[in-house]
Formats: C-alpha cells, structure tokens, sequence
C-alpha cells in the first residue's frame, strides 16, 4: 500500500564541471502528490525529464513501480515510460493537429484505442478542463492558458500513473495561470495519478500536494508536509527562498 | 542538311524543324520530371540519414551531400556517361543523365530537408516523447509534417535549377531542347529567334513548375494546420 512506487537512487548528473544533482535519494509513494520547490538551476527540470526520459542520469539508479527506468535497455525504457506523461512550461502542443487530433493521436497510435473511443475520452477530457467549444480549433486559435489546459487533457489521455507537471503556469499572465491551476486541482481531486509538480505558485502548492522537497544546488534540503515546509521552514536556505518567491507575487 | 525546298514553314521556320523543337522540349521534360523524382528520393533518404542516430547512416549521407555539392553536374555526368564505360558500366544516356542532375540537385535537396527537419523547435520532440510516441512516429505524424512547409519554398528553387541543369546533358549529345535549339539554329542560322525559342520554351516550363510548386505549398500548409487567420 505504501511501497514505494518511483525511487532515486545515487543519482548523479553533471553537465561539464556543473554538477546538478549530487548522488540524489528519494522516493515517492504511489497516488502521491509531491511538489518540488527551489532556487533556478537547482535542478527540479532535470528530475522530471529524468524521468519522462528525456535526459539520461549520469550515475545512479531510478525505478518506477518496481521497473527498472535507469539504467534500462531501450525496450525497457519504452515500456517502463508508458506509465508517465508530462506537462511543459511552454505547452509544446503539435501545431499541425487540431485541439481533439493532439488529444486523441497518441492514444490510438501508441495505446491501439479505437477511434471512436478515444474522441469520447477526448471529449470528456475537454470538459474536465472546459474547453468543448474548442475542438476543432488548432493551437495557433488559442490563447496560452487554453493551450495549457489542451495539454494537460493530452496528458491524461494517455491514461498514466504519473503525471510530472514543470512549472505549467510560468508562462500565462496570473488570470490565465490560474485557470490552469484550477483544472489541475480538479485534475488531483478526480483521478488517482501520482504528480510530481515543480511549481511557484506557493497556494496551490499546499492545496495539492502531500509533500513537499525543497531543493538546492541538487540536493533536497529539506522535505515534509507542505504546512510545514510553506509556513514554518527549518532550513534557512528555505526561508530566504520563499520570501523571495511571496516578494515576486 | 535540312534543305528540301518545298517544306511548308510556320512562323519562317520549316516544320520538321518545329518537330524537332518540340522532340527537345519533351526530352528536356521528362528528365525534368524523373530528374526530381530522383532527386526527391535522394534529397529525403539523406536529409533523414543525417539525423539518425545511427553515426555510419550519418557519416554517409554526410559524404553524399558533401561530395555532391561540391562536385559540378557536368563532371558528374561527364563521369556516368564516358567514364563509367571505360570501366565496363554502360548506361543510357538519358538515363545516365537523369542520374547526373538527380545526384547533384539531391545533394542540395538533402541539406534542405535536414535543416528544416533540424529548425523544429526540441520541445515538440520532448512532447512527443512525453505522449511516448516512437521516433519513427515523431518524425512522421509531428516532425516532418510541420518541416515540409517550410522546405517547398527552398525546394521549389532547386525544382528549377533542376530544370536548368538538365540543359547540360547536350554536352553529352542527349536530345534536349537545348540540343536541338543547336541544331536547328545550325540548319538556319537563325540566332536570334532560335535562342529567344529556347527562353520561351524553358520559361514556360519553369512557370508551370512553380505554378505547381505553389499548389503544393498550399495543400502542405493545410496539412501542416497552418491557420490563415483572417
Ligand atoms: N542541456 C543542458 N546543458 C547544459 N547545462 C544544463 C542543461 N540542462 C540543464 N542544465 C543546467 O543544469 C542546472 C539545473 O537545471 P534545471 O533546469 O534542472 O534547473 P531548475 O531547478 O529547473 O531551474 P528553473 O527554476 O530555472 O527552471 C542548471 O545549472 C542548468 O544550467
Ligand atoms: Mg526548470
């Protein structure tokens, strides 16, 4: 029931003499919702492209409910990553596919779900995040907020375990963020996907998360529910970080 | 040479000179068409092959575009068609000309499809990716339907250099239409209005090309989703 579902390892990483992530451990239990906080470069991105295998460990081992992620063969890989989607800063939706055609492709083309199936689910994903109206537009017709709820539906229509969210709402003005921010909390509230979000947007940090790991300079300095990470910080590294981040709202 | 008399003329010049214009312009047409057919193949295997993730795919491709770009068309035919027999290797002329300009026009082709397939932004693979389509269906379904919109400008050009290079191939005595226009200004010594033929016979072949060429970048815009907003 709480066994660990995806694990860190010793993960190292360096890019030149830059070293991201330290000989990093963590591990998150399944159906949990983790936020990972930090200063730029910490390395919060590396974590969830990680991940969605995107970028490669250099060191290490990850595994997610019970498979081995890295170091995998590539058959492996492909098996092992069907479980996770992610959700971009930038939205990155296909620009030559309408708002169902991004949603419904990769379902049949990588699940094999019938068509007629798969735009029900694309459909009822739209509803979720309330943009019905918008089926036939294509991306280049919607605004960013609505690109990102476009996306998010394009995630769960993959039907994952996991969901990794890289600071979604960094690119909307606050209006549009925080659309977005409360179709992801109905998103947390109705399904069961274990998230791993990087986000600064500290409220809905405490509303959706079960834990919080604050890092810096590739380490977790600290971690625990977000009550106590968000209000009462041990770490001093913590403190100076969230004042900064409330100074910028 | 060609001085039967009683020959009916059309516009001061005898018809059985007219047919052989137009013998040329069908030639120099049908090694327009299978010129860029072949150049086509050659210019999307190797602009895929230079991205793939197989370094010896790459490195040939590499050599191709290399070589070939470097290389004049001339020389390149030239070489198919008098060298390669001296070493047991005879090939058609048409064809070994079809080949020289499809080689030549290809390799420029190839540059022009893997940089267009380069120019799409990492994020739509990091996407696709995160969907967990397979490479093959990344290139396929997001990658080069959004790469060809922006190649068929760039590759509407080299359609027509294409066509000027298959005027080459006279050097190595294939009827063309620039061929002939030799012969029958040799017949007449017409100079003036011969050669004006050929700019008008070229002319109108190019305007057709890129008549078609600008259908197609339509039709691909479309594909690609491109919104006209309006
Ligand atoms: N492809 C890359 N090549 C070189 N260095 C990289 C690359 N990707 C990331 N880095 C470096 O790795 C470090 C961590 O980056 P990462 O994107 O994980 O940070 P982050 O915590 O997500 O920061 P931010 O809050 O700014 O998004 C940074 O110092 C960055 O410069
Ligand atoms: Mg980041």
């Amino acid at each position: 029931m709480t066994e660990d579902f995806i694990t860190f390892r010793n993960v190292s990483k360096r890019f030149g003499k830059n070293v991201v992530l330290d000989d990093l451990c963590f591990s998150v239990r399944e159906r949990q919702r983790i936020t990972l906080i930090g200063p730029s470069g910490s390395g919060k991105t590396t974590i969830l492209r990680m991940l969605m295998t995107l970028m490669r460990p250099d060191s290490g081992l990850i595994t997610v409910g019970g498979d081995q992620l890295f170091p995998a063969d590539e058959q492996q890989v492909a098996r092992v990553r069907r479980r996770m989607t992610m959700v971009f800063q930038q939205y990155n939706l296909f620009p030559n596919m309408n708002v169902l055609r991004n949603i419904t492709m990769a379902p049949m083309k990588v699940l094999g779900v019938p068509e007629d199936e798969a735009v029900d689910r694309a459909r009822k994903l739209l509803e979720l995040v309330g943009l019905t109206a918008k089926l036939s537009h294509y991306p280049s017709q919607l605004s960013g907020g609505q690109q990102q709820r476009v996306a998010i539906a394009r995630a769960l229509a993959m039907q994952p375990d996991v969901l990794l969210l890289d600071e979604v709402t960094a690119a909307l003005d606050p209006e549009l963020a925080a659309e977005v921010l409360d179709v992801l909390r109905d998103v947390a509230d109705s399904l069961d996907v274990t998230m791993l979000c990087v986000t600064h947007a500290m409220r809905f940090a405490r509303d959706i998360s079960d834990q919080v790991l604050m890092f810096c300079t590739g380490k977790i300095i600290e971690s625990g529910p977000p009550e106590q990470i968000l209000e009462a910080p041990q770490h001093e590294r913590t403190q100076r970080f969230l004042r900064s981040v409330l100074e910028e709202v | 040479m060609f001085g039967a008399a009683a020959m009916t003329t059309m516009l001061g010049l005898p018809i059985p000179l007219w047919q052989r214009l137009a013998d040329g312009l069908a030639v120099t047409l049908q090694l327009t068409v299978f010129g860029a057919l072949l150049a086509a193949v050659f210019a999307f295997l190797a602009g895929f092959a230079r991205i793939s993730r197989l370094r010896l795919v790459r490195g040939i491709a590499f050599g191709y575009t290399e070589a070939f770009r470097g290389l004049p068309a001339l020389v390149v035919l030239f070489w198919l068609v008098f060298a390669l027999p001296s070493l047991g290797w005879q090939l058609d002329p048409l064809a070994a000309s079809v080949i020289a300009v499809a080689l030549n026009i290809g390799a420029y082709g190839a540059e022009v499809v893997r940089s267009a397939l380069a120019a799409i932004p990492p994020g739509q693979w990091d996407a696709a990716t995160a969907v967990n389509l397979s490479r093959g269906q990344t290139l396929r379904m997001v990658i080069l339907p959004q790469a060809v919109v922006t190649m068929i400008p760039s590759l509407s050009n080299l359609l027509i250099e294409l066509l000027k290079a298959t005027a080459l191939v006279s050097l190595v005595y294939v009827q063309d239409l620039t061929f002939q226009g030799q012969i029958v200004r040799a017949a007449t010594g017409k100079t003036a209005a011969v050669f004006l033929g050929l700019l008008l016979g070229y002319g109108l072949i190019a305007l057709v090309l890129s008549g078609l060429m600008r259908a197609l970048e339509h039709a691909a815009g479309k594909w690609a989703g491109r919104v006209v907003n309006s």
